[in-house]
């Protein structure tokens, strides 16, 4: 694709209004956010904690020693927190597609690239500040992140692993034609990715053929990339971590703006 | 081959969802500064055109065009020209109607100092100040639809697509957006293509009308002459005592009675010269012995040139109200 084509597919100031349609729709959405927090924060408080005070002094098999159980679990609750909220925003095309609003989008004189693009940013957005909330609320529960550097690098993996599931969840919404199939979907596949991501367990540990399941599972490179960044211990290299993530959240990402881009308006 | 007093022309139109012809070959020529109405029952066709004509749906054959521009190929260059307002809603109820208006200018790529002053412009012409900083949920469903009737002038488009846009409305705001909808098109020179199958909302609004039934256009011309075309007068007479049918049958064999129908004792038919027949109508019903009730003689109204084109009745809740508030006829009892 030549410079003139992708600067065609770019159109700024409807890219930046779709970014900020979705920022106001989050905070409007105040009880959302809240139950949207409520689910990682009870991870933490009452299996990440509770965890902690049992293994005391215990050396568990994968993790480096000292590490409390809630510092190996934090960075799988962020790495959750960002697997919903990125499906979710995703997801939600159905929900504009389902209450006419889409309608008034594709029949704007703006590529479908720029829609997406833009719709897709405001919800990744979203997400990542979801997912800082989550690590503030880990701190205060004790969680020791080793530097801010380390902070620094999450950033970099959430936004990766968050791409991943916006276009996923792109994927998922281009498929279905009502917002009726979607919570079963969502548990259908959202849950089983969480459980196989290792945020409870570290995948050197199990036995081969879990092993090469959890492999599959892209949420895993997420989940290990913030654990080396946040907190250490992490059981892949992060630089493959990241060019895992690297690849997987173009794959998705394009294909779901691929496929956002061919669908009808009815 | 272009006239370039033309905005929309379709060549041969036709849209088949499976097996179903939705819209059936149809062409069209709609002018400069025109009001132009789709008028017909649910199912007609008049949103599939209105989708196709607006980009959003894929016609199986024909070629529209519309300000010059091809539809199938030059889809970014007619979106920049036209507006819709769609049939169901379609507004962001978590944002406030400033909000909604200002996404859809942005969207359209208008700078901040156009924004301002046309959004200003857009509400002051649809009487909703004071209303723009309110959430859309929290607003009633009729200035929900003003809002979107707003935004569809936001950006002076050439061409303004309004789908049945006083679905639902209770009178007085049909009326009122009514009148906003006539000042909009003389001030701003705005060619508006609107569907109804409100009878009246095309005989005020439209300068012309798209009579359409089954997916077909049946004729296409100013409210006027469609009527004159029909060139009968409307009589019903209602019949006491059940004997609607029989009197229909008796009438049936009356010179130059047409289009007799019975419905629940009361029987409509067609007839030239209406008010010299009319005595002799109700002679023959005496003749016979049936006891009329009420007689009513209309002239042709656009409800009666549509029976007349397309031989069915525009059923729809508010033919009660055409006949009590724009009634031309003469009631005896």
């Amino acid at each position: 694709m030549s410079w003139m084509n992708i600067t065609a597919l770019v159109d700024p100031l409807p890219i930046y209004t779709m970014w900020v349609r979705q920022m106001k729709r989050f905070l409007r959405g105040r009880a959302r956010l809240v139950g949207s927090i409520m689910m990682p924060f009870l991870f933490l408080a009452f299996l990440g904690l509770p965890m902690s005070f049992m293994m005391v002094n215990t050396e568990i098999p994968g993790m480096p020693a000292g590490m409390s159980f809630l510092d190996f679990l934090a960075p799988g609750i962020v790495g959750m927190t960002l697997l919903f909220a990125g499906t979710l925003s995703g997801a939600s095309v159905i929900w504009d597609k389902e209450f006419g609003f889409l309608k008034e989008v594709l029949v704007a004189p703006v590529n479908r690239f720029s829609i997406i693009l833009g719709r897709s940013l405001g919800g990744m957005t979203t997400a990542i500040i979801q997912a800082l909330i989550i690590i503030a609320i880990a701190v205060a529960m004790g969680v020791h992140i080793t530097s801010i550097s380390g902070l620094l690098l999450s950033i970099v993996f959430m936004i990766l692993t968050c791409a991943t599931f916006t276009g996923f969840g792109l994927i998922i919404a281009t498929r279905l034609s009502s917002t009726e199939g979607f919570m079963s979907i969502m548990n259908l596949i959202i849950m089983p990715i969480f459980f196989l991501s290792g945020a409870f367990f570290s995948v050197q540990t199990m036995p081969t053929w879990l092993k090469y399941v959890m492999f599959a599972d892209p949420l895993t490179y997420g989940v290990d990339g913030l654990r080396g960044a946040l907190v250490g211990g992490n059981a892949f290299p992060l630089s493959l971590d990241f060019t895992v993530l690297l690849i997987l959240s173009f794959i998705m990402a394009g294909l779901g703006a691929f496929l956002f881009s061919r669908m009808e308006a009815d | 081959m272009s006239n370039s007093n033309s905005v929309v022309e379709a060549d041969n139109l036709s849209k088949k969802f499976n097996d179903f012809l939705a819209v059936d070959h149809i062409n069209l020529d709609i002018k400069r500064g025109e009001i132009f109405g789709f008028l017909g029952p649910n199912g007609a066709g008049k949103t599939t055109t209105t989708k196709m004509l607006s980009t959003i749906l894929k016609p199986t054959s024909g070629s529209i065009n519309i300000c010059g521009y091809d539809v199938s190929r030059q889809k970014a260059q007619v979106r920049g020209c036209i507006a819709v307002v769609f049939q169901d809603p379609c507004i962001d109820t978590f944002l406030t109607g400033r909000e909604n208006l200002d996404f859809h200018a942005r969207m359209y790529h208008m700078n901040g100092k156009q924004r301002l002053k046309r959004i200003s412009e857009v509400l002051d012409l649809l009487n909703l100040k004071g209303q723009e900083h309110i959430k859309m949920s929290d607003c009633s469903g009729g200035v929900q639809r003003r809002f979107e009737v707003a935004r569809g002038f936001m950006t002076h488009p050439r061409v303004l697509f309004l789908d049945e846009p006083t679905l639902g409305m209770d009178i007085q705001a049909r009326r009122k957006l009514w009148e906003y909808i006539k000042m909009l098109n003389q001030q701003e020179n705005i060619s508006i293509v609107l569907t109804t199958h409100y009878i009246e909302e095309a005989d005020f609004l439209c300068h012309r009308v798209a009579m359409m039934n089954q997916g077909r256009v049946v004729a296409v011309d100013t409210p006027d002459n469609l009527k004159a075309a029909v060139g009968m007068d409307q009589v019903s007479l209602r019949v006491s005592g059940g004997a609607g049918h029989q009197f229909a049958a008796v009438l049936r064999g009356v010179e130059g009675s047409e289009k007799v129908e019975e419905s629940n004792g009361l029987v409509q038919l067609s007839i030239k010269n209406g008010e010299d027949r009319l005595a002799g109508l109700v002679e023959l019903a005496d003749e016979y012995g049936f006891v009329l009730s009420d007689v009513d003689l209309h002239q042709p109204s656009l409800e009666a040139a549509f029976l007349y084109y397309t031989g069915r009745i525009l059923n729809n809740e508010s033919a009660n109200m055409a006949k009590s508030s724009m009634d031309t006829g003469k009631g005896m009892k």
